[in-house]
């Protein structure tokens, strides 16, 4: 068993598994996050149960935390050991004739999106921690009222044009690196036949809705504040 | 003088390989670990024989001068491999396959040795499908056959265009399980330098090894050389660039006789030359034959005008074309054996009917046109379109021809620049396979006692020509199910010898004279590379010891080698150290050996005179009757092998015959009209 | 044709290496890219310099032995085709062609333009092979009917030639195409059932052992390949390696 795990499939394998729980994280987070666009009040009630239901906050978060982190790490090991396996590099290399740049640089675009995910667990986590555990406001309301902080806080957010672009940047390398990673994730897991088509076809469309989706979002309450 | 004694057992064809297997000194499994085999080579013969013989209990080292056992010129053959399996329930059976090879091989080969391979021939199948060798199979998941040129069964297995490949790769698997457990040593960059007597018998060999320069010394109790043919003694081949006569030259100047060295196969369908700068000839198989036609222009002011670019083949009306093999073989058509269909496209490129490009005009067509339209038209049929929709017809057609010929046609397209699909191929001979070789007796060990050769590298089974997919069918013959039993007869005297110590004078001695050899090489002061002897020993030979000999050329082939091997000595340069990797240097060795066995094959040919499967003497054809102008044989005065014993010199080269009996197949001029 | 070449000199495996600039007139459109070589060797012969070493045998795109990594590419520009086979009408008059060495920590350098690709081998000695022992007496070759399909697609994996193309030009060096068709022959074929989880097991684990990187899946290796072989085998080799271990 040790041998498996310290595979190079496995390995791969691992990582493939990390990415489609992460891919099915990104759709129930944009799910959520659309919300906001149509009702205030949905919102506010799907992020406070997300927020304050125990399974969610206890079993689920840690477990995602897990994915995130473990994808990262994972993703470092083996972009070392590749790096390891290619010592010297060619005088004159021409990947794009035979892969795409998502494919080759999904190194760079998973830094991009792990930056992007300190600039968001600073503005949205480590805040929710503070109130919910530290202070041990666990209502979910705005000080002094009757009402959700949620939704407020959301668009409060967006009112810097910088931390707009910030945003649509790293959307839009996340889109980059789904569109290699969703279909490379098939294919690591030994998924590959004559369906391959529909999955490639799917990952295209996932890679372009998904981070669309989020930049709607944001570009939204920026402009609706 | 020494009598050869080719050893064939007593009895009746038939039984003859059974009764004798049945008699044969065998070494029981416990003295086979004491006992080191060195095998040279590892095409089909040496890596079938280095796996078996490791199987069997033996201590393998062999040898590659290639980085990987994987990758020795077998690989190459296209084809197929024949095998009297009867599959198709098209008649065929062992003695067919028998009496078609011996008939092949224009009755110079020896009866027992041929019933032989093709008894194990089905057996061959049988291991290579249990290896995993993928083998073409039809839609109901058995083995599918073509059928190759100078037979009229289909009795040919085939992987695609790659069956060498893949019957390679298995014979190379099986020796990955036994290196895996250590029975193989293999030496990969490793070439055989020279081969160590003692007491009269092979204990091994001096190898260099190619990365570092190294001289090694490696002893055995039997030597095994499966160093593949000859062809690149004509530096245009269809051979890899590597291939040479080395490991068998050096056998024969050690005491092997080498037989028939003249008997050298011109294959009719390559890729014709382009230029002065070439440095290696392309075939398309075989098998092409079996749906491509061959035509020239009948009318010479057309062919003409095709050289010259002004018309293409496609603008010649079908019937100013001449089929000229349907023509003068209507029995066998565009299926004859390879020697009569390469004299039949010199004959047309000589009267002026050539289409190359080249100033000689060396090309005739292959043409797949009206396979395409059959295949359409049958296809059509299958799938119940309509048959006269032209434009559906020919591409139905072309999907067919594609499946079954694929990888050439696009290998094709790659040299030349036309795609076949739409205008012929163009293609002439080109030497592809040599039939002579180091003389073997039915154990097939050569004159030196311990010391065997198979595969191509001997001379025993295709006589004076080898039909198609005949070669792949013979080194696994050999290597699988013929040496690694008759070995065993001479090996069970050895059981108690023990290692043999490489400490001795023997050894020191050849491995001296390699040295000096290779110091000679480095510090010559020539001003002339390698190639450029190879390149003008290849013109001689091509021109005067080609497809067609006669007595004036070949006198003047024999002097003239001997006047270039002199100035090669003189005036070849060898850039670089002895202790590095040095390719001009092993280039070096192999071209000297070249420019010694070239004047042996003249002499040869010389000796020779009879026109028999490849060697075409211009002086025997038949004058007249219905065969007027075909190649005329000699069984009276010509019946024989020739093995040449080695006594300095080629040209003081002394020839032994060895009596060519036919008991079962009776000597008959080889029609194929 | 009138070409300038940047070719790789290294004198030996520990030798640094650099990039030598050669001028070379009167090619031919019509020669292949070795012999092109050819041509040039013959030219540095006669100045009295050391020719280029590089592998070469068969010069018919199937054993496997060329290698370089041209213009970027390796087996060059063209596709379907080894370096052999490659012509020189694939570059213009003028041109500036790169020429160096397979690169992968696992193919050291042994001069100049040859690498030891003997990594391959030794992952083929630990299972790239059907353990049947030669008798004269295995069942008939039609006893066990193979269906086209599977037949066809056994074949078409092993149709790789080994010249690990498909390492040069992975940028993690990864040799996975070339072990999942070596594991894909036999995984499609009934004979290697018996050995298919160990085989695929061990195999893995010595492409591990030799230092070749990870499949990150960017297709380089199908599209290089000159024998196109597919990354269906790659797929079908994670799942086999799945199979046996789980």
């Amino acid at each position: 068993m040790s041998g498996f795990i310290s595979s190079s499939i496995a390995r791969k394998v691992a990582m493939a598994l990390s990415a489609l729980f992460l891919i099915f994280f990104l759709i129930i987070h944009l799910s959520v996050n659309l919300t906001s666009v149509f009702s205030e009040s949905l919102f506010n009630e799907l992020s406070h149960f997300m927020g304050t239901n125990p399974l969610v906050q206890f079993a689920l978060q840690p477990v995602l935390i897990f994915g995130v982190v473990f994808h990262f790490v994972m993703g470092f090991v083996l972009e070392l050991k590749n790096k390891k396996a290619s010592t010297v590099k060619y005088a004159k290399n021409n990947g794009a004739a035979n892969s795409s740049w998502s494919s080759r640089n999904m190194i760079y675009s998973g830094l991009v999106i792990l930056a992007f995910i300190v600039l968001h667990f600073i503005d949205f986590w480590f805040p929710e921690l503070n109130v919910k555990y530290i202070q041990g406001d666990m209502s979910g309301l705005l000080e002094g009222t009757q009402d959700f902080r949620y939704f407020e806080e959301l668009q409060h957010k967006f009112v810097p044009v910088w931390r707009v672009i910030a945003y649509v940047v790293a959307f839009a390398l996340l889109g980059v690196h789904l569109a290699h990673g969703f279909q490379s994730a098939f294919q690591s897991m030994g998924f590959n036949n004559k369906y391959t088509k529909t999955v490639k076809s799917l990952g295209n469309i996932y890679s372009i809705v998904i981070p669309l989706g989020f930049i709607i979002v944001a570009v939204f309450h920026h402009l609706n504040h | 003088m020494t009598t050869l004694n080719s050893k064939i057992p007593k009895g009746p064809i038939k039984d003859k390989w059974t009764t004798y297997k049945d008699k044969i000194d065998l070494v029981n499994p416990a003295n086979k670990r004491n006992i080191d085999v060195i095998v040279v080579g590892t095409g089909l013969a040496g890596g079938s024989a280095s796996a078996t013989l490791a199987e069997l209990g033996y201590n393998v080292k062999a040898f590659a001068y290639q980085d990987s056992p994987r990758r020795a010129h077998s690989i190459a053959a296209q084809g197929g491999i024949n095998a009297a399996k009867n599959y198709q329930g098209d008649g065929d059976s062992t003695y067919r396959l028998f009496y078609d090879t011996v008939k092949g091989g224009d009755y110079r080969s020896r009866e027992a040795n041929v019933h032989r391979l093709a008894e194990v021939s089905a057996n061959i199948i049988d291991q290579c499908v249990a290896q995993g060798v993928p083998f073409a199979r039809d839609y109901g998941g058995l083995l599918d056959n073509r059928s190759f040129g100078g037979v009229l069964v289909s009795r040919t297995f085939y992987a695609k265009g790659q069956t060498g490949q893949q019957l390679l790769l298995g014979a190379y698997s099986a020796m990955n399980r036994q290196i895996g457990r250590g029975k193989i040593q293999m030496y990969n960059r490793h070439e055989m330098m020279d081969v160590v007597i003692v007491d009269g018998k092979a204990r091994g060999i001096i190898a260099r090894n190619l990365v570092t320069g190294e001289i090694e010394r490696h002893s055995a109790h039997a030597v095994v050389i499966a160093s593949g043919g000859y062809g690149n003694v004509f530096f245009l081949s269809t051979n890899a660039m590597g291939s040479n006569v080395s490991a068998g030259w050096k056998i024969h100047k050690k005491g092997a006789f080498f037989a028939n060295p003249c008997y050298t196969q011109i294959h009719p369908t390559c890729v014709p030359v382009h230029g002065e700068n070439q440095s290696k000839l392309t075939l398309m198989s075989e098998s092409l034959r079996n749906d491509g036609r061959i035509w020239v222009p009948a009318i010479k002011e057309d062919a003409e005008a095709i050289r010259a670019g002004k018309k293409k083949a496609n603008d010649i009306a079908e019937e100013d074309r001449d089929y000229y093999l349907e023509r003068r073989y209507p029995a066998f058509g565009n299926l004859v054996p390879r020697d009569v269909a390469s004299r039949a496209a010199k004959e047309r490129a000589d009267a002026g009917y050539g289409v190359g490009h080249n100033e000689t005009g060396e090309a005739v067509f292959l043409d797949f046109a009206a396979a395409i339209q059959r295949y359409g038209k049958e296809q059509a049929k299958i799938k119940n379109l309509d048959e006269k929709d032209a434009v559906l017809v020919t591409r139905l057609g072309k999907d067919v021809v594609e499946a079954k010929y694929g990888n050439l046609f696009q290998m094709y397209e790659k040299i030349v620049d036309e795609n076949p699909y739409e205008t012929p191929m163009m293609i002439y001979p080109a030497v592809h396979y040599t039939m002579g070789g180091v003389w073997v007796d039915y154990n097939l060990m050569t004159t030196i006692p311990g010391c065997y050769c198979i595969g191509e590298a001997n001379f025993s089974e295709h006589g004076a020509n080898r039909l198609g997919a005949s070669a792949l069918m013979q080194g696994l013959a050999d290597g699988y199910f013929v040496l690694p039993y008759t070995i065993g007869d001479y090996l069970s005297d050895d059981i108690r010898t023990g290692k043999i110590p490489t400490d001795t004078p023997e050894f020191e001695q050849a491995e001296k004279e390699v040295k000096e050899k290779i110091d000679f090489f480095i510090n010559n002061n020539g001003s002339k590379s390698v190639d450029h002897f190879h390149k003008r020993l290849g013109k001689i030979m091509w021109n005067k010891v080609g497809m067609s000999r006669n007595e004036k050329g070949l006198k003047e082939a024999i002097a003239e080698i001997k006047a270039l091997r002199e100035e090669f000595w003189k005036e070849v340069t060898v850039p670089g150290a002895a202790d590095t990797y040095n390719e001009q240097l092993a280039k070096a060795g192999r071209v000297a050996d070249f420019l010694e066995l070239g004047e042996l094959f003249a002499k040869d040919a010389l000796e020779r005179n009879e026109s028999c499967g490849g060697h075409f003497r211009e002086e025997s054809v038949e004058e007249d009757g219905p065969q007027k102008g075909e190649a005329k044989r000699d069984d009276e005065n010509f019946a024989f092998v020739s093995a040449w014993e080695y006594k300095g010199e080629p040209s003081d080269a002394v020839l032994h015959k060895e009596e060519l009996e036919f008991n079962d197949i009776e000597l008959k001029q080889r029609s194929y009209k | 044709m009138k070409l300038t070449l940047k070719i790789w000199r290294q004198s030996g495996a520990n030798d640094k290496g650099a990039l030598v600039d050669y001028q070379l007139d009167g090619v031919s459109p019509d020669m292949s890219f070795l012999e092109m070589m050819d041509m040039l060797n013959e030219q540095i012969i006669n100045e009295g310099g050391e020719p280029v070493a590089f592998d070469h045998d068969c010069r018919e795109g199937i054993c496997g032995m060329c290698s370089m990594y041209i213009n970027g590419e390796a087996h060059g520009p063209d596709r379907g085709v080894t370096t052999c086979q490659l012509h020189m009408r694939m570059f213009k008059d003028g041109e500036t062609i790169y020429i160096e060495p397979f690169r992968a920590a696992s193919f050291p350098v042994i001069k100049d333009l040859v690498v030891d690709r003997s990594a391959f081998d030794r992952i083929q000695h630990a299972g790239g092979y059907i353990s049947v022992n030669t008798s004269g007496n295995t069942q008939d070759a039609n006893a066990t009917p193979i269906s086209k399909i599977d037949a066809d697609k056994a074949m078409d994996a092993a149709t790789c030639i080994g010249c690990g193309a498909c390492v040069a030009t992975c940028k993690n060096s990864s040799a996975m195409l070339f072990v999942g068709a070596k594991v894909s022959q036999y995984a499609l074929l009934p004979q290697g059932q018996v050995e298919a989880a160990d085989r695929v097991l061990n195999m893995v684990k010595q492409m591990d052992e030799e230092g070749f990187g990870n499949c990150t899946n960017t297709g380089a290796c199908e599209v290089e390949c000159p024998k196109g072989i597919s990354l269906e085998n790659i797929a079908r080799m994670n799942r086999e390696f799945l199979k046996a271990s789980i």
